[in-house]
């Protein structure tokens, strides 16, 4: 049956908006002056929003808004559903009290990372799950024999995240009473607009932080509150490119950038244990079954684990994004995924992906061979890397209770 | 409490038997049996009142007995038969012929191993149907290397496979280069085009088409579908490739045969009791809990029965990963036969049939379109108008299924689908007149002589036989679901991702037909891993 031509269009509006905007989007746009957008998770979301550098040090020197409303978030709730995440996931749920808040990891059958990401314990049998990939059939098909109902949330509930040394003095200021006594990774509802934003010390740079998540159609007015809130405290609106710097700082690491996701893989051997990607202190071997227990396990002990996530620091200045990872100048060991030249531990940083036994057993005499395009010349040059520990820099400010007012 | 709760509060080593059987069929049995022999303290929970599985029969109506859901044997492994000390040559008597019933009274009637020699054809036509026999039984022979033993697990071929690999290989090159060509070429066709491709009597290609089809959900010009002949032609009794028999003293002498192996053996059998978990902590299963409460340890678990009932209904799914979860509840595992039983007040005479031949098998598919529109409306849920089946009659290798004068008949229908379009509760009735009608077709006088009748859909096997999906091998027998993906590929060659859980079912490796071969082989497989 062939349908009406505008009944055909009607059904098929959605390709009118490739593109979502988010909830906070009429405000970013409206400061944006560099224009600068790119796509996350199918939102425009901004790269920069005034300037790259100074947005960075917001984050560093006052307060910093970041939008991280396209973040993709799933309700899960239920009598089962403590036990439904700790079989999802390798970390032990059962330890996460209500109000808390934990990074995790979940793998599939063979022990390969599905993704990571941070896991809301709203309330004894209630959680938020919020990560880079979109999980919903896997989440799904992982419910088979649980009480428990998932639902995505994606675009119901606005996310902000407010970094900075001064974004502790903003809440206060904005009213939010009782925001003293939030400690790192511990969450707590808050009145907003005649309703409640969800507020967690939480974050993605390595500084004094918070994440606010409130339903989409609060999420102006509270984009208001903060930023009039803010005015004497540095308040700024940042885009991605300077989120990157302060969370390759803090040693994070971004799915399907600096590792690939096992069911956005094309080719077999790119997919990842926990362990072949910093994760190994997420697993719990003691905590009951989880996807990927035995092959984790397993891997362990027969040692075939492939690879490993290294901090490096390069000597010189200039970024080594992409560089290939030399061992004695002459065996290709790896691969950097993620580099800048810091500015706040003035060291030239990167995350990179070695081959066993290489960051493992053989640490020393390791070489990144640097490429920078000068005026249509690649300029060759082959540095030393040293691998340090992450995080690369460690800030008194991110777990200070209560932290400072300024 | 969860399962690994309870787990942890029980003492591991207070291990009650060395393994414990969850299903009293046949495969169930066979693997108890050769666990037992071989020393180990064996026990087997069947949740009926008595062991058989499918073969477990039952009075239909006073006085008259089915034997189950198995009224013929045509694949009894001789090592099954060795194992249980069922004396063959007794126990199988003469090969039993095949009637291809034609509805003139004109029957081609197949004897010895699926027609040595046949009645009622053309010379040209014997001429092909043998050349067919010859290819199709010289290639089934190269699948068949592959039945018997665990199936390679990929990745991780070991030298025995190799042998096997190697074997199949050599016995195609010896044949030469056109053998070798003609095996990949016919692997995956379907069976109406090779009968097309060799016979031209129709009533031959429709009891091939039968045979090809029969318990899988294809028609006989369904890509793959020679595949369910090659499983057929797999069979063997009594050294003869492609044979079938009845037991002396009838199919209902069989179930008890394998329970008195087994107890012989010293299994013990515990009938009436159902298990409601299998126990598991961390990956290990422990033991299992009884619907009395009752908690029985061991540390080998071997379920005999369906691989979703095992997985979905008996492990709480937080053992097993959500990959596995998910290919088990994707196996297709919907039955499509109806088992019709009939008490009759005196012998069925089917026109043109000797007397002698009635104690074979008499299948009704006129030819390959018969067959194929038989199937046609299985595919969106109806049953067939015009059905395909096969018949035995029972009482006369056991008069004591019938009352004195009295006789059974049992037929194997096609297609039945078990998701029935409105439901069985409404069809039934029509679908068990259409069968009687055909049935009349072929022995005028037999709906005067019923005394009762009793249609088995495969929602109702599902009933009777705890039997998911009323499918008898346990899951489609298709080429996605043979070898190392049967049931699944992280389950396949008995052993599962939960340690001391092994599948022993017509669900795995190599499927189903009364064989004992999932059972055997799962049993050798235990026995080999935990000397």
């Amino acid at each position: 049956m062939m349908l009406e031509m505008n009944t055909r269009r009607a059904l098929q509006s959605h390709i009118a908006t490739p593109r979502f905007e988010t909830p906070f989007h009429p405000r970013i746009a409206a400061l944006s002056e560099t224009s600068d957008w790119y796509t996350w998770a199918g939102y425009k979301a901004p790269h920069s929003v005034f300037d790259e550098e100074l947005e960075y040090f917001a984050i560093r020197s006052t307060a910093a808004l970041f939008d991280i409303s396209p973040m993709v978030k799933y309700r899960i709730a239920g009598p089962d559903a403590e036990r439904y995440l700790n079989r999802l996931t390798v970390r032990n749920v059962a330890k996460l009290g209500t109000g808390r808040v934990h990074y995790t990891a979940w793998c599939d059958d063979h022990g390969h990372v599905l993704d990571d990401g941070t896991l809301f314990r709203l309330a004894p049998d209630t959680f938020r799950l919020c990560c880079q990939e979109r999980h919903l059939p896997w989440l799904l098909d992982s419910a088979i024999g649980f009480d428990v109902e998932i639902e995505e949330e994606t675009m119901q509930i606005a996310g902000l995240a407010l970094q900075g040394p001064t974004s502790f003095a903003v809440l206060c200021k904005a009213g939010f009473d009782g925001i003293e006594r939030l400690k790192p990774f511990q969450l707590a509802d808050f009145a907003h607009d005649g309703g409640t934003v969800t507020i967690s010390r939480t974050g993605f740079t390595g500084d004094l932080g918070y994440e606010l998540f409130v339903p989409a159609e609060a999420a102006l007015s509270l984009w208001d509150r903060l930023w009039a809130a803010g005015q004497l405290h540095g308040i700024r609106a940042i885009g991605y490119a300077a989120l990157n710097r302060a969370r390759i700082e803090a040693g994070f690491i971004v799915a399907n950038a600096d590792f690939m996701t096992a069911e956005t893989t094309l080719r077999a051997d790119r997919a990842r244990m926990p362990d072949e990607i910093g994760l190994d202190w997420l697993v719990d071997a003691e905590k009951p079954n989880f996807n990927g227990r035995k092959a984790i396990l397993e891997a362990r002990r027969n040692q075939t684990l492939k690879h490993v996530l290294v901090g490096l620091e390069i000597e010189g200045n200039i970024p080594a994004d992409g560089a290939i990872v030399y061992h004695r100048k002459k065996h290709e060991a790896g691969l950097v995924s993620a580099a800048i030249w810091s500015p706040l531990a003035k060291r030239n940083i990167a995350i990179a992906s070695l081959t066993r036994p290489y960051g493992t057993r053989l640490n020393e005499d390791l070489w990144v061979e640097i490429y920078a395009l000068r005026e249509l010349q690649y300029q060759k040059m082959m540095k030393r890397a040293r691998i340090v520990p992450r995080p690369f820099i460690k800030l008194d400010r991110r777990a200070a209770s209560p932290p400072a007012q300024f | 409490m969860t399962s690994s709760d309870l787990a942890r509060t029980t003492d591991f080593h207070a291990a009650d038997f060395d393994a414990i059987v969850i299903g009293g069929g046949h495969n169930g049995l066979t693997a108890a049996t050769l666990l037992a022999q071989n020393g180990r303290r064996v026990v087997v929970l069947e949740a009926a009142a008595n062991t058989g599985g499918a073969m477990r029969g039952f009075e239909f109506h006073p006085g008259y007995r089915s034997a189950g859901l198995a009224h013929i044997v045509n694949r009894l492994d001789p090592e099954v038969a060795k194992l249980l000390k069922l004396d063959t040559s007794t126990a199988s008597g003469k090969p039993l012929p095949t009637v291809a019933l034609s509805p003139n009274g004109k029957h081609a009637v197949l004897r010895g191993a699926y027609g040595e020699t046949i009645d009622g054809i053309s010379p040209a036509e014997a001429k092909a149907f043998a050349a067919m026999r010859k290819k199709l039984m010289f290639q089934a022979g190269i699948l068949k290397r592959f039945l018997k033993r665990r199936p390679p697990e990929i990745g991780n071929v070991a030298m025995r496979d190799l042998g096997a690999f190697a074997g199949a290989g050599l016995s195609l090159i010896t044949k030469g280069r056109e053998e070798g060509r003609d095996f990949l070429r016919m692997l995956l066709m379907n069976a109406a085009d090779v009968a097309d491709e060799y016979l031209s009597d129709d009533r031959l290609k429709g009891l091939v088409a039968f045979d090809a089809t029969l318990g899988i959900h294809l028609g006989p010009r369904s890509p793959t579908s020679l595949l369910g002949f090659y499983y057929r032609l797999t069979g063997e009794t009594d050294g003869k490739t492609g044979a079938q028999y009845i037991p002396q003293g009838g199919m209902n002498t069989l179930a008890p045969a394998f329970e008195d192996a087994a107890t012989a053996a010293g299994v013990s059998v515990r009938t009436g009791v159902y298990v409601t978990r299998i126990t598991a902590d961390r990956g290990t299963a422990t033991g299992v809990i009884l619907g009395t409460g009752e908690q029985l340890n061991a540390p080998v678990i071997i379920s005999a029965i369906h691989p979703q009932a095992t997985f979905l209904k008996l492990c709480d799914t937080a053992e097993l990963g959500t990959g596995f979860v998910r290919a088990v509840g994707n196996i297709r595992s919907k039955g499509n036969v109806a088992k019709l039983d009939l008490a009759l007040d005196r012998q069925p005479a089917f026109t043109g049939v000797s007397p002698d031949d009635h104690h074979g098998r008499m299948v009704i598919a006129r030819s390959i379109a018969h067959v194929e529109n038989a199937f046609n409306p299985a595919k969106y849920g109806e049953f067939s108008p015009d059905p395909v089946m096969e018949i035995t009659l029972p009482s006369l290798a056991n008069s004591a299924l019938a009352p004195s004068g009295g006789a059974t008949l049992s037929a194997l229908v096609e297609f039945a689908p078990y998701d029935l379009k409105g439901g069985w509760a409404n069809g039934k009735a029509a679908f068990e007149k259409i069968i009687l009608e055909t049935l009349e077709l072929y022995a005028p006088g037999l709906s005067k002589s019923i005394i009762a009748s009793n249609l088995m859909t495969p929602a109702d096997m599902e009933t009777h036989y705890h039997l998911p999906g009323g499918h008898w091998h346990h899951g489609e027998l298709q080429a996605d679901q043979l070898l190392v993906n049967r049931p699944v590929n992280a389950a396949a060659g008995y052993t599962t991702p939960l340690s001391g859980l092994y599948l022993a079912s017509a669900g795995s490796h190599p499927g189903g037909g009364i064989s004992g071969l999932p059972g055997l082989l799962a049993a050798r497989d235990i026995l080999s891993e935990r000397p």
